[in-house]
């Protein structure tokens, strides 16, 4: 496809002479690096809760970000509004973060080398609603057909489509078509009038509706759901203390996202802020652990065919057989550093800046049968769901709750126990790692990552592993 | 339109307009929000300005009723083509949800607004000159950076400002508008000693530019805050009292806030579920939502369906009073709406809170230590291990170890563990030093015993 014939010349009548002039004029002030994002979000949502579709809505929101660079400082401005007056005034703005003659002579665009990772036909947002509103109603009906201890269900399906046109001072000419959907279920189970016990399950991607249709069906994450809140009834209280800990395949793989993933973000290490600065060649890890950040997979949550300074998105190697090798750059930090850009720029929309950030990360497969690893612990807890996480960069502290999880005892998974936080530090928590699975598998596509109070979707994946110390945070 | 005293300004015009558009185009009954907001945000960063941004944007949210069938849509594009196409969109979608016998809008006799200044707006934020702006994150970075030889290095300061207008009609009669403004102003040192980093902040937030706190204190505090933590070590796992200083007190509001919440109490997703009436906490508890308090962050004259905000008693000494309600959860409960809807642009309106406080008790924070022999004074938690379904709570948690009723050692790498109904009911004293620093405050807290993981 032609440039010409992309959505926002299409849609918006915006030629590479009307961007070469926005770009000048940002660089008017004697700004070094200039560029222009522009977005058109299209949304829509439903849900379901007690078996009735109570909500649904849709939106849209446009607009164009400008960004300035003179040497350490950005200027940033943008617009809802995509009049050339109003991008112009955004322009002007943010190019008063400089302040002396224009030093960049002509800016001229040339479209950059494209690909698509996620060639979705018709966008799930382009479907018709009839369509959609069956998911969230098949996926209420099989959590409550699951199990009779089911009493509450909670569905919701959402999609967007976002269309986005990035153009930079030094040449970049680049644009694309995200599609993005996710289906949520959360159920609660109850037994005898006990305590209630929650469990949820979700999926999606850059995919069409075929996915949900044939791969992943709402009744694949509504079981999943129910057998989770199920499996609660009978938890115990979980142990408190150090102990080995084995994490299953998939999601828990949010332990390398908080652990070693955002330590790597080259924004905190440029800035020396990170426990993981200066450490380029190190072993922070066992040598069994390697750790990649990869936005190429397609079809993936986190995955993009350019990042959103519109530099295409890679495989990126974080750590290799234990020793850390890189960082995850954007373009300030690249040209600050000389380092070379990783297509790790990424933003939560026109409005934000953007910063360093994950795509997909996730552990390569070892070698271990996922069975040995359960048979050679003889006291220890295995956690096959988790929830969110959150990181102290500099201290590199980091916690990640189970959803849920079971005691190991004499090398056989046991009974459930309740919700606890596992809690380790970066640089040290991953060389305890002492077996790791030959069942790599990703997450089924649910992750948000909050960075400075911007959100972005991003997939984790990692096999069986066993870690022989981690802090568990139960009472018993 | 509505009385009340409310101002209908511009946009509480253009929200009825679209309101009447909605009606015509075969709505039974609409509601529109619109927002608009100026917002400009300066980052310092080792006494060099780091990022300056500006800029202003406009967005509107329209849920529709056909009968008991409900629809939204939203948009950023407020050109006439723009609003008929969300009309449009919202009135499509009532197609697909289901009839629901308690969706609607607040009746008629429920909506006003509270009259007289809340304080929610001052002028000085407006013009504030940008030299002005990042020379309080400049001050205030500064000043950390001076307060202590291991303050070397820091994430940098910021100062922030929002002015914003907020306006919302509906089919019932009601339209009216208010303008609020925000200032804030951050630091966040970095200290270093030997192999051990640290990072904590503080930060000073007010309606208007005068009401800010002074930047050589916001960074000295948040200095002071950060090199407490050199050192810090894990503890061995046991069972201790815990203190929750203000800023990790206050974290308990949100977790108290999300088990009253009516979408969690009307399905049995809370802890706190079927409990009106019950002992639920110490009788040392009292927890208050408050939206007309003036000049607060959580103030304003009508939540987001046109319901005056009120104050509502939750839990009186340890005795829990009333949930916090929208018009949808109170009719699922079979009580009326506390003034507590909130929403943003797209959706249903959901429940939020107003400025949700826990009363201050009489003890100064440092008596509260004073009689601990072991325990744990805790200054940061993260993580998101509260199961508000069951009240299981486990967290990751920095602080300070208590011995012999002081301050001993910085302990970092712990949890902290237990359920919140046992918190709430151990809750051992409730110190004098509350502060309304955002919508939710808490004074320091003593909880007699948790088990803090460690070694």
């Amino acid at each position: 496809m032609q440039f010409s014939e992309s959505f926002f010349p299409q849609r918006f009548g915006i030629t590479p002479r009307d961007l070469e002039k926005y770009l000048a004029e940002a660089l008017s002030q004697g700004g070094a690096y200039a560029d222009l994002y522009f977005e058109y979000l299209s949304t829509s949502s439903i849900g379901i809760d007690e078996s009735i579709v109570k909500s649904a809505s849709q939106g849209v929101s446009l607009g164009v970000g400008v960004r300035v660079i003179a040497g350490e400082r950005t200027g940033y401005a943008y617009s809802d509004d995509l009049s050339p007056e109003k991008i112009r005034k955004a322009a002007r703005v943010a190019a008063c973060i400089a302040a002396g003659p224009a030093t960049v002579e002509k800016v001229s665009l040339s479209e950059v080398g494209r690909r698509n990772l996620y060639p979705v036909l018709t966008a799930p947002t382009d479907t018709t609603f009839a369509e959609r509103v069956e998911l969230v109603k098949r996926a209420d009906h099989a959590a409550r057909a699951f199990d009779s201890r089911i009493f509450q269900v909670q569905a919701s399906y959402a999609d967007n489509l976002r269309q986005v046109l990035v153009a930079t001072s030094d040449g970049v000419l680049s644009w694309d078509r995200q599609p993005m959907t996710r289906l949520n279920v959360a159920a609660l189970a109850r037994e005898n009038g006990g305590t209630p016990q929650r469990g949820h399950a979700g999926g999606g991607g850059r995919v069409d509706l075929g996915f949900f249709l044939n791969e992943k069906t709402p009744e694949h994450f509504a079981a999943e759901a129910a057998r989770e809140a199920i499996v609660m009834l009978h938890a115990v209280d979980a142990p408190a203390g150090e102990m080995t800990v084995v994490l299953g395949p998939g999601w828990p793989g949010i332990l390398l996202h908080e652990a070693v993933g955002h330590g790597l973000e080259a924004d905190f290490n440029r800035k020396g802020v990170s426990a993981f600065s200066g450490r380029i060649g190190q072993q922070v890890a066992s040598p069994l652990c390697t750790v990649v950040d990869d936005g190429t997979i397609a079809n993936r949550r986190g995955s993009l065919n350019v990042d959103d300074e519109g530099h295409p998105t890679g495989r990126n190697v974080l750590i290799e057989n234990g020793i850390l090798r890189g960082y995850l750059q954007d373009k300030l930090s690249s040209r600050l550093t000389g380092a070379t850009e990783t297509g790790s720029g990424r933003r939560e929309s026109y409005a934000h800046i953007p910063m360093p950030r994950m795509t997909n990360t996730f552990m390569l497969a070892g070698e271990s049968d996922p069975q040995e690893i359960i048979r050679s612990v003889p006291k220890g807890l295995y956690c096959p769901d988790f929830g969110g996480g959150q990181v102290d960069i500099t201290s590199g502290n980091f916690v990640f709750s189970a959803a849920e999880s079971y005691l190991i005892e004499d090398g056989r998974v046991t009974r459930p126990v309740r919700n606890a936080t596992l809690i380790g530090n970066g640089p040290e928590a991953l060389k305890y790692v002492s077996m790791v699975g030959n069942d790599l598998k990703l997450d089924e596509g649910i992750g948000v990552c909050g960075k400075e109070g911007q959100s972005v979707p991003v997939g984790v994946g990692i096999p069986t592993i066993k870690i022989d110390r981690m802090t568990v945070g139960g009472t018993a | 339109m509505s009385g009340n005293g409310t101002c209908a300004g511009h946009y509480a015009g253009m929200a009825a307009g679209i309101v009447q558009q909605a009606l015509a185009a075969g709505a039974t009954d609409a509601e529109c929000t619109i927002g608009e907001g100026d917002e400009f945000s300066a980052n310092v960063r080792m006494r060099e300005v780091e990022t300056l941004k500006e800029a202003g944007s406009r967005g509107a949210g329209l849920r529709i009723l056909r009968g008991r069938h409900t629809g939204s849509a939203y948009t950023s594009d407020l050109s006439d083509e723009g609003l008929r196409h969300m009309v449009r969109s919202a009135i499509e979608l009532a197609d697909i949800t289901t009839e629901d016998p308690h969706a609607g809008l607040p009746d008629a006799a429920d909506l006003g607004s509270i009259p007289g200044d809340l304080g929610m707006y001052c002028g000085d934020v407006e013009g504030l000159a940008t030299e002005v702006k990042i020379d309080m994150a400049r001050r205030a970075e500064d000043a950390s950076l001076r307060a202590d030889a291991r303050i070397a290095n820091s994430e940098g300061a910021s100062f922030d400002t929002h002015v914003g207008r907020h306006a919302f009609a509906n089919s019932r009669g009601f339209a009216g508008e208010y303008r609020a403004s925000y200032c804030s102003l951050s630091t966040v040192p970095v200290a270093r000693a030997g192999e051990s980093m640290e990072r904590d902040y503080w930060s000073t937030t007010a309606r208007g530019f005068t009401g800010l706190e002074s930047p050589e204190d916001v960074g000295r505090i948040a200095a002071g805050r950060a090199v407490r933590r050199l050192g810090a070590r894990k503890v061995e796992t046991q069972k201790v009292p815990v203190v929750f200083e203000p800023r990790t007190a206050r974290t308990l509001l949100d977790n108290i806030f999300d088990a009253v919440h009516g979408g969690a109490v009307y399905r049995n997703e809370s802890f706190l579920a079927g409990k009106l009436g019950e002992r639920v906490a110490s009788e040392k508890l009292t927890v208050i939502d408050d939206g007309t308090i003036p000049g607060l962050f959580g103030t304003s004259p009508f939540d987001d369906e046109g319901v005056p905000t009120r104050r509502t008693v939750v839990i009186e000494n340890g005795v829990l009073r009333s949930y916090l309600l929208n018009t949808y959860t109170a009719r699922k409960l079979g009580l009326r709406s506390t003034g507590n809807a909130s929403r943003g642009l797209a959706g249903n309106a959901g429940v939020g809170n107003g400025n949700l406080y826990i009363e201050r008790g009489g003890a100064r924070p440092e008596q509260l230590i004073t009689g601990i022999r072991d325990g744990f004074y805790v200054t940061e938690l993260i993580g998101f291990g509260v199961n508000i379904v069951t009240g299981d709570y486990s967290r990751g948690a920095v602080g300070l170890w208590i011995r012999n009723g002081e301050l001993a050692f910085p302990v970092s790498e712990v949890t902290i563990a237990g359920t919140l109904q046992g918190m709430l009911m151990n809750l051992e004293a409730v110190g004098g030093d509350l502060e309304f620093r955002g919508s939710m405050a808490a004074p320091t807290l003593v909880v007699a015993e948790m088990t803090v993981g460690g070694l």
